[in-house]
């Protein structure tokens, strides 16, 4: 019998804790995926975030430190500079990167430093309960914004990714969403291509991915997931913001792939 | 100076941000790290240096920064994370005036913040104070062999004066970073081995008590193996004046000249303030029955002698806030005034009280 489906090898044999319809297994497993077929779980090392993903070092399989809120690209950048043939990525929310470690991610990506950032933009605080986030689009309900953000008084949701376009380090950009099978797919190899840029050492390389908090969203799966394709989208345009890898059509473009 | 005793340590990390007066050890690291193959990054903040710092310890770099108090400050965060995930580190702090941008002159302010932790949480930073230059390079070198030794950040806490200071020095052999013993513990990738966490988040009480308590044995045997302090001329002394790193040098020029005049005034001097030698403290206050604190600030250490003498002798103040350095002879005076008015010449040989 042929086996086509199984668990990651770079995924452990856990139940997460992450809650029903949330969007981080999927993101966990895609990247687990991309580092099982670049083959660098032994020389890979994550750096998980303060936020919803903080406990990421229980699910991946490979060596993981962690970083004080915010500041997960700033001890990334400690590893990669003390072990330059590894691959690091660090794992991290829309607060922790897009809010205090604002800071921290234009300046490792001006650097240039090659890392690889997965940045989980679901709109929302999530562990602490709801909050606003630097990317909670206006209207949206949240524990600190009651009535919904108002821009004229809570300020715009912040493009994170389009900020570090202007990063002359930054080599790969691109905004992703896990809203579907087909958005996964594009996901998994924007993922992937961002792990390669590393691999070739060109520069900072970053994928931001819309995912979806059904819990503080106040909503059911379905209605959370549907948000994200109609509602999220208008402010966070999915696509390539930056690519100066000069890869053709990406180093391993599926047959199939409809972008 | 410093930069070189840590390249000499074979620390060829370095991640930093500018600030005076320590200016000159990321100057100097920019470039001869260059030439000894290592990696200097000017941090973008104090906040993102130390985080770098906890990166590069956690691959097991010999790694250190510099700042001086307000960014020391902003490096606590880090400070405590380096000593909860038990990640060895070198951090100097040039201490300047305070509180809050205060001034550029040398000053003893930080010393609660050193040697109390600083940052949040149950833990302590073994805090070495050199008194001279050479005392600044022995002292680097024995910085990083703490640090490894027992996996915990290891402060240098000097101040601009020392930071400026020139003085004749032997340079110690250098380390060779690659002859280390190896760490077992290091984020190098999983390859033939099961997979290695660093973390300091540990959800459930008791998981963390446990931590918490053997971070206690590590302190505990600090205390015990490292404690380091000197006594001069405490032999015959009625008076002893505990000082530390630039004031214990104002303090040695200042008891000369006491001494000259027929006084009998020792100087004790903490080389670890964090672990503070609150044990010979204690015994030489059996025989002398008063000590004079002499501090660069309103009264810090102070609280640490009066813990140490437990009511056995007493302890006066003489502290100088703001980044006023007094001159031997100011603190000349404030001994004689204090050993005249305590009637200590009226004593019988052989002092005590």
């Amino acid at each position: 019998m042929k086996q086509v489906f199984a668990r990651p090898k770079s995924l452990k044999p856990a139940a997460t804790h992450y809650c029903p319809g949330c969007g981080h297994s999927i993101i966990h497993r895609l990247v687990a995926e991309v580092i099982d077929e670049l083959g660098i779980q032994e020389r890979t090392i994550g750096v998980p975030p303060a936020g919803c993903a903080v406990l990421a070092y229980n699910y991946f399989d490979v060596d993981m430190g962690e970083a004080p809120h915010g500041r997960a690209v700033a001890v990334a950048t400690g590893i990669k500079r003390v072990l330059p043939d590894r691959v690091v990525f660090t794992y991290q929310g829309d607060g922790d990167i897009a809010a205090i470690g604002t800071a921290e991610s234009i300046h490792a990506a001006n650097r240039g430093e090659k890392i690889t950032a997965i940045f989980v933009n679901n709109a929302v605080y999530g562990m602490t309960g709801g909050q606003m986030a630097p990317t909670t689009v206006p209207g949206l309900v949240t524990t600190t914004t009651p009535g919904g953000r108002q821009v004229n008084r809570d300020g715009a949701p912040l493009d994170l990714t389009q900020m570090l376009a202007v990063a002359k380090g930054a080599v790969y950009l691109e905004r992703v969403a896990v809203s579907d099978p087909k958005h996964i797919r594009q996901a998994k190899k924007a993922i992937k291509k961002a792990f390669q840029v590393q691999l070739d050492g060109l520069g900072f390389a970053l994928v931001e991915v819309l995912s979806a908090c059904p819990t503080n969203w106040k909503m059911d799966s379905i209605t959370a997931w549907q948000w994200v394709k109609d509602s999220m989208t208008k402010d966070f345009p999915l696509g390539v913001i930056k690519d100066e890898t000069g890869y053709d059509a990406g180093p391993e473009t599926e047959a199939g792939d409809d972008r | 100076m410093l930069g070189e005793a840590a390249v000499l340590a074979g620390c060829r990390y370095y991640f930093g941000y500018p600030i005076t007066p320590q200016n000159e050890v990321p100057e100097y690291m920019s470039r001869r790290l260059l030439e000894v193959g290592g990696t200097f990054i000017q941090a973008e903040s104090e906040l993102a240096s130390i985080n770098m710092v906890i990166g590069a310890a956690m691959a097991g770099g010999r790694v250190m920064t510099s700042s001086s108090s307000p960014g020391i400050s902003l490096k606590q965060e880090g400070i405590s994370y380096l000593a909860g995930q038990e990640l060895p580190a070198v951090i100097a702090n040039m201490i300047r005036g305070g509180p809050g941008l205060g001034n550029i002159a040398p000053s003893q302010s930080d010393y609660f913040q050193a040697t109390r932790g600083g940052g949040h949480g149950d833990y302590r930073c073994i805090v070495l104070a050199p008194a001279s230059i050479q005392e600044l390079a022995d002292m680097t070198l024995q910085a990083f062999d703490l640090a490894d030794k027992y996996r915990n950040p290891v402060m240098i806490l000097g101040d601009g004066m020392m930071g400026q200071m020139m003085e004749p020095v032997t340079f110690p052999e250098p380390v060779d970073p690659a002859k280390l013993p190896e760490k077992d513990w290091v984020l190098d990738g999983a390859k033939d081995r099961p997979q290695r966490i660093i973390l300091s988040m540990l959800l459930d009480p008791k998981i963390l008590e446990a931590h918490n308590y053997k971070l206690v044995r590590k302190y505990d045997a600090v205390r015990e193996n490292e404690t380091a302090w000197e006594m001069t001329d405490c032999d015959d002394a009625r008076l002893v004046v505990a000082a530390y790193g630039t004031a214990a040098r104002i303090a040695g020029g200042a008891i000369r000249r006491v001494r000259q005049r027929g006084l009998k005034v020792g100087l004790f001097r903490p080389k670890t303030l964090w672990p503070f030698p609150a044990k010979p403290l204690e015994e030489l206050s059996h025989r002398v029955r008063h000590i004079l604190t002499f501090e660069l600030c309103a009264g810090q250490m102070v609280e640490d002698v009066q813990l140490a003498v437990k009511g056995q002798a007493e302890v006066k103040l003489y502290g100088r806030p703001g980044g006023v350095i007094p001159t031997p002879e100011d603190v000349a005076h404030q001994i004689s005034h204090y050993y005249y008015g305590a009637h200590l010449d009226e004593e019988g040989p052989g002092g005590g009280a």
